[in-house]
């Protein structure tokens, strides 16, 4: 029980990371109907930004203000790239072939992981403890820890936060009006490239943050780290519904439970593996995902 | 099926005035001159990058029959060769049972083509359900695939799991392998201007629209997908007989992505266009070695630049046999 218990809090932090993340897949495929290949390299940068900043504050152990600051800067740094990747690489390609904006997905996503190789090299680095882990709650087999609870914590407040950006302001509904049908939306005086950029910049911001999260989870950092967690966030955004902001919280979440639970009960060799298998099941059974609508082609 | 022939034999009578058949004849000839000319006369290492050319052209014509030409986009291409690879590989070098007939040419040949059907099959199988999605899905799913395949033959111990296959029999050679890219070329070219290639154009120009014209449309992808594996397959076997060792990192994603980079850069939908982005792309990591590791940067970064500065490619949609200053060539005014 408390087994279960402790691997449903592990999965519920794991699961956070792979939500924010989610996120950005499912803001940028609702504006611009496109999978943006780059955002997995964004979060990576995330985390070599955390870095950067971490060592500039402090030297080792720091304090609860330091956090804070290695969190904004990391944001900072994802909201930067984010905003040119959109400017140079999407934006001339607004009225291509969704083909063609793909393959610069695809084109950007290798270029980042390649300049990261290149900048910070290949070998992988510690991110720093910028918080000492220490337990919360210890009884013989349930631990829960100060960064757990963190990790949970703040994503629910970014979600939140979010949501009321998206549902309760001018700004979020004119990212939902661009979302619905953007050349109406541009008639009725949106500003298009703004509101696009500033999806953009939310959504880049947001994997930032799951960084450092990440990073105090586990301080593994590498420039082909983005890859597979990425690969999972999407999965977890075509789960939820790609293009619903629910959807991609709730397909977070459980595809950070559901993989805890395989590797715990199972095999830990299955952890990559479900993503895939999950994918294809899903695009095979329901395409649209648990929160989903179906887009209606028009000839 | 109705029209197996003109697939196989385009519209036009394929290979049956006296004429063609003797030109196919010359060209083999020619074909093996030029072999024991390049195997004589130039050193190993170019030897070895021509060869690594002509298995590129191979696998540039064949993704470019669905990524060109049926507007389907493919990433798992490196899935599709690890199958025909291996599959080539275990014949000619596990099953030594048979041993003294996989170790001849004519073997290592059937070898080859047992790959390319087993290749073909599981395009059969992953084409068949995942090609009812649309664009960025199906890169997803087949991307899946190859790594699915990749991490497949990394836990078949029969061929060597994550240590490889060594001892494959070095058969392939100059020859074969351009052998092969010839009879690719010819057969993605006769199929295309056949009536089931022009059904699968029109599959790129508008899904909707062929199928309201009556194109069976995902009947027509999976044919397409299976052509385009079985060639895949094809390049994979002699890959595997040209390198004499093979493992499943070999068939990692960045190959998927060299190869989608060659028939973006060549033009999609242009044959010729294949060819040349398969030997720009073979032969630019060997020009940049100076820069060996700005190579993979310099390669995204001209994929990303060719998007925006040339969406459609060198080419386009057009051969290089249609450009301007190439068809003034043909037609020379008179001095």
């Amino acid at each position: 029980m408390q087994a279960l218990i402790q691997n449903l809090v592990n999965g519920l932090a794991q699961g956070s990371v792979y939500a924010l993340v989610a996120l950005g897949y499912t803001m940028v495929y609702g504006v611009l109907q496109f999978i943006n290949f780059a955002h997995a390299e964004i979060f990576m940068l995330g985390a070599f930004g955390g870095i950067f900043v971490a060592g500039w504050l402090t030297n080792g152990e720091g304090s609860f203000l330091s956090l804070v600051l290695v969190t904004f800067g990391a944001m900072a740094f994802c909201t930067g790239v984010g905003l040119a990747v959109e400017r140079i690489a999407y934006r001339p390609l607004r009225h291509a072939p969704r083909l063609n904006v793909l393959i610069t997905a695809i084109g950007v996503s290798l270029l980042l992981q390649n300049l990261g190789i290149l900048v910070f090299g290949a070998d992988p680095r510690v991110f720093p403890a910028v918080i000492p882990t220490h337990a919360l709650f210890d009884s013989q087999n349930l631990v829960i820890t100060n960064i757990q609870v963190l990790v949970i914590g703040t994503s629910a407040a970014l979600m939140l936060g979010l949501h009321w950006l998206v549902r309760h302001t001018k700004l979020g509904m004119a990212m939902r009006a661009v979302s619905f049908d953007i050349e109406t939306a541009s008639l009725m005086g949106i500003p298009i490239d703004r509101i696009i950029a500033f999806t953009f910049a939310i959504g880049s911001a947001l994997a930032g943050c799951a960084a450092v999260l990440y990073g105090l989870t586990y301080p593994k950092v590498d420039p082909l780290m983005g890859v597979i967690i990425g690969l999972k966030a999407f999965v977890a955004a075509v789960f939820g519904g790609i293009g619903s902001f629910v959807g991609a919280a709730l397909g977070g979440l459980l595809m950070g439970l559901a993989e805890t639970l395989v590797v715990y009960y199972v095999s830990s060799s299955f952890r990559d593996a479900l993503a895939f298998g999950l994918l294809i099941v899903i695009l095979l059974v329901k395409p649209t995902g648990l929160f989903g609508s179906m887009a209606k082609e028009k000839v | 099926m109705a029209d197996t022939h003109s697939l196989f034999f385009g519209d036009q009578d394929g290979l049956k005035t006296p004429w063609q058949i003797l030109g196919f004849a010359l060209l083999v000839l020619l074909l093996m001159g030029a072999s024991a000319l390049i195997e004589n006369n130039v050193n190993p290492y170019v030897q070895r990058i021509i060869v690594n050319c002509g298995i590129g052209i191979i696998l540039g014509l064949s993704l470019n029959l669905v990524n060109g030409c049926a507007g389907q986009f493919s990433l798992g291409h490196a899935g599709f060769m690890a199958v025909g690879a291996y599959v080539s590989a275990y014949l000619t070098t596990v099953l030594m049972p048979f041993g003294a007939f996989f170790q001849s040419d004519l073997g290592v040949g059937t070898a080859v083509v047992a790959g390319g059907l087993a290749a073909g099959l599981s395009g059969y199988v992953v084409g068949l359900p995942s090609l009812r999605l649309r664009g960025d899905y199906l890169a997803i799913v087949t991307l899946g695939f190859g790594e699915i395949i990749r991490i497949v033959f990394l836990n078949i111990s029969a061929v060597g799991g994550p240590r490889g296959l060594p001892g494959i029999p070095l058969a392939s050679n100059f020859f074969w392998v351009y052998l092969w890219a010839i009879v690719t070329f010819a057969i993605i070219y006769r199929l295309i201007h056949s009536s089931a290639g022009r059904a699968i154009l029109s599959i790129r120009e508008d899904e909707i629209s062929s199928q309201s014209m009556g194109v069976d449309v995902s009947h027509y992808k999976v044919v397409a997908f299976v052509i385009s594996a079985f060639f895949a397959g094809v390049a994979g076997g002699l890959f595997a007989h040209y390198q004499g060792f093979i493992d499943p990192n070999t068939f990692n994603f960045n190959r998927s992505v060299e190869v989608v980079i060659m028939v973006v850069i060549g033009g999609m939908g242009s044959l010729s266009g294949a060819v040349i982005g398969a030997v720009l792309v073979t032969m630019l990591p060997e020009l940049l070695r100076f820069f060996a590791e700005y190579r993979m940067v310099i390669f995204s970064g001209l994929l990303v630049l060719v998007m925006l500065l040339r969406p459609m490619g060198i080419f386009g949609r057009h051969e290089i046999w249609e450009a301007s200053w190439f068809a003034n060539l043909k037609r020379k005014p008179k001095p």
